[in-house]
């Protein structure tokens, strides 16, 4: 065959290893940094929220609220907003993604030679930094408003469990901002996923306090077990908080193996 | 005639092509067939012009090429790599800079092109280094450490073109280069392409403007409803087209209606009516122009003015396809 005579003049391998992925993972995901740590803006804004949210049910609503767990209901209130916190923050892979999108820089990275995951990847991992950041932040916050986690290393615990979630989760929104015509779509179409998830769930009231048909939903969808097992790390209260964390690990597990490959596919065939 | 063993052409003919497609199709949901049938080969170090009005079905066929979508029949080769069956390797030898100048608006200039060198496999210092020599090339190393949001268009334009070379490739890819730019940007950033071909780059473009098409292009394809309804060189094709056209205008779009149909009896040229102005393609050296007038004063209709024009692209749209550029 005369192919030998046309062979491309590149003398790299055409298929990524491995450690090629990591590395354009890496490159994608400071790309990524970069651009928050340029807008501080987004970052401030996207704190906002969570933090009216604490000052919101802390000091408006909490007194109606009746808890049993040690220290009371601030300390039952923290742990729901920092899983609600970094479940809305994967709202920030799905904008993200559909802003490449639109600007023409996936086009972009589709023609380059590169691992196809990285740009997801890539994104998803700065998003975990964020969250990193933001969690932190939203500590400082609950402690001024009077949150004492029992002992730092269930509390370490807990946010590792809460970071794993967050990350999987964000590979499921990255699938939806791929899927969205623009930016302000895939914010649009992310809510309706996450209001059900992050309200009707144990965050912010116990669930006993609601109705029966309601109850069998918010008992056992992720989002709650995920706060029942980050509530019991923190702050202790929960019976058989093992069982949650598992659950929760599980969740996060199959989440992952499900909608990362979704988005990975959405990506390659995105027209 | 020596006619030579039918395996030295082919030897011959894979090592000088550099773009070859045959028959690519791509049908959108919706139904929308945006390339019906397309075969394109473009010569090693040669550049190859891809001209059509917007939804011809240009940026689909680049976008085939260069991997980033799958054609549903047809096949397309770049340097021998098939690019539906080996897309890494064609990834690896080809550069695209797009219409949409894709680059990030919050990295710096040079943040931008380490990040695709880096991309490219280049380690982090040597990206840097590359990244630097295109800024300086580019004239863009004042700007090189301010946000891309910061920069007017035509510097994203060659932020975007650079970010293209960043790997050297010999084959680049380029849609619509200069849409969109004032005439000064154009032209100087035709001046980078040429500096390119010059280095024995081959580039496929697309453009709208035949001048780009004319200055740069030692081949055109015109292509229309997805499919390629003309080839050859940019003289060929003006020489095809007849080379001229006549303008007359009207005192309304009503007595140019009527001039048309007084005109139409007599002449079989084809004609464009633009509001109150009627366009006739005339060839170059016919008796068009004195016939028209002749018709006109017969019918006793004067128009208010004239212009024979060279002809534009809308012209080889019209006598191509019987439409302008700017209509689907």
């Amino acid at each position: 065959m005369t192919t030998a005579a046309v062979v491309a003049p590149s003398a790299r391998s055409a298929r990524p290893s491995p450690l090629r992925t990591v590395r354009d993972t890496l490159v994608i995901a400071e790309r990524n940094l970069i651009a928050y740590v340029r807008i501080p803006e987004a970052l401030f804004f996207s704190s906002v929220q969570p933090i009216m949210f604490v000052l919101l049910f802390r000091y408006v609503f909490g007194g109606a609220i009746k808890t049993t767990n040690p220290g009371g209901y601030v300390n039952y209130l923290m742990p729901g907003v920092f899983v609600q916190t970094v479940a809305f923050g994967a709202v920030g892979t799905a904008i993200g993604l559909a802003e490449d999108l639109q600007k023409g820089l996936i086009e972009r990275f589709r023609s380059l030679p590169m691992a196809r995951s990285a740009v997801l990847a890539g994104r998803t991992v700065a998003d975990l930094c964020r969250n990193v950041a933001v969690t932190a932040l939203i500590t400082g916050v609950g402690y001024a408003v009077g949150f004492r986690p029992s002992h730092a290393l269930g509390f370490l615990a807990a946010v590792l469990l809460l970071l794993l979630f967050a990350y999987a989760l964000s590979w499921g929104f990255a699938a939806v901002g791929l899927s969205a015509p623009n930016s302000e779509t895939a914010q649009v179409m992310s809510f309706p996923l996450l209001f059900p998830l992050t309200f009707a769930s144990s965050a912010f009231v116990p669930v006993q306090s609601m109705p029966g048909w309601l109850q069998a939903f918010a008992k056992y969808q992720p989002v709650s077990e995920v706060i029942d097992a980050v509530r019991g790390l923190m702050v202790g209260g929960v019976p058989d908080v093992s069982g949650h964390v598992i659950i929760s690990v599980a969740w996060a597990a199959g989440f992952f193996l499900v909608l990362a490959p979704l988005a990975v596919n959405r990506y390659r065939n995105r027209t | 005639m020596i006619l030579q063993p039918a395996v030295t052409c082919y030897n011959w003919h894979m090592a000088s092509v550099a773009i070859e497609a045959r028959d690519l199709v791509k049908t959108f949901k919706g139904g929308v067939r945006a390339l019906a049938g397309v075969s394109l080969e473009v010569e090693r170090g040669s550049v190859f012009g891809l001209l059509g009005p917007n939804g011809a079905g240009k940026t689909t066929a680049v976008r085939i090429l260069t991997t980033i979508l799958r054609p549903d029949g047809g096949s397309a080769a770049v340097l021998g790599h098939d690019v539906v069956k080996q897309p890494a390797e064609v990834r690896a030898i080809i550069g695209l800079a797009g219409q949409y100048a894709a680059v990030d608006e919050n990295l710096t200039g040079l943040e931008n092109l380490r990040m695709i060198g880096q991309l490219c496999q280049l380690h982090r210092k040597d990206a840097r280094r590359r990244a630097a020599g295109l800024l300086e090339q580019f004239d863009l190393s004042e700007a090189a450490s301010r946000p891309v949001k910061t920069y007017s268009g035509g510097m994203r334009r060659r932020l975007d073109l650079a970010a293209a070379l960043v790997d050297q490739p010999p084959v680049l890819f380029l849609d619509e280069p200069t849409t969109g730019l004032d005439p000064f940007s154009r032209s100087s950033l035709w001046q980078v392409i040429e500096q390119l071909v010059g280095g024995g780059t081959t580039v496929l473009l697309t453009t709208q403007y035949l001048e780009e098409a004319d200055r740069l292009c030692d081949r055109l394809a015109v292509i229309d409803h997805g499919q390629v309804i003309a080839e050859g060189t940019a003289a060929e094709l003006k020489a095809d087209l007849g080379a001229n056209r006549l303008d007359l205008d009207f005192a309304s779009p009503e007595e140019a209606e009527k001039a048309r149909q007084v005109l139409s009896e007599r002449l079989t040229e084809p004609m464009n009516l633009r509001e109150s102005v009627l366009e006739v393609t005339i060839e170059a050296g016919s008796r068009a122009v004195i016939e028209a007038l002749r018709v006109l004063d017969d019918a006793c209709m004067v128009p208010s003015g004239m212009a024979v024009r060279e002809p534009s692209l809308d012209d080889v749209f019209l006598a191509l396809t019987g439409h302008g550029a700017d209509e689907q």
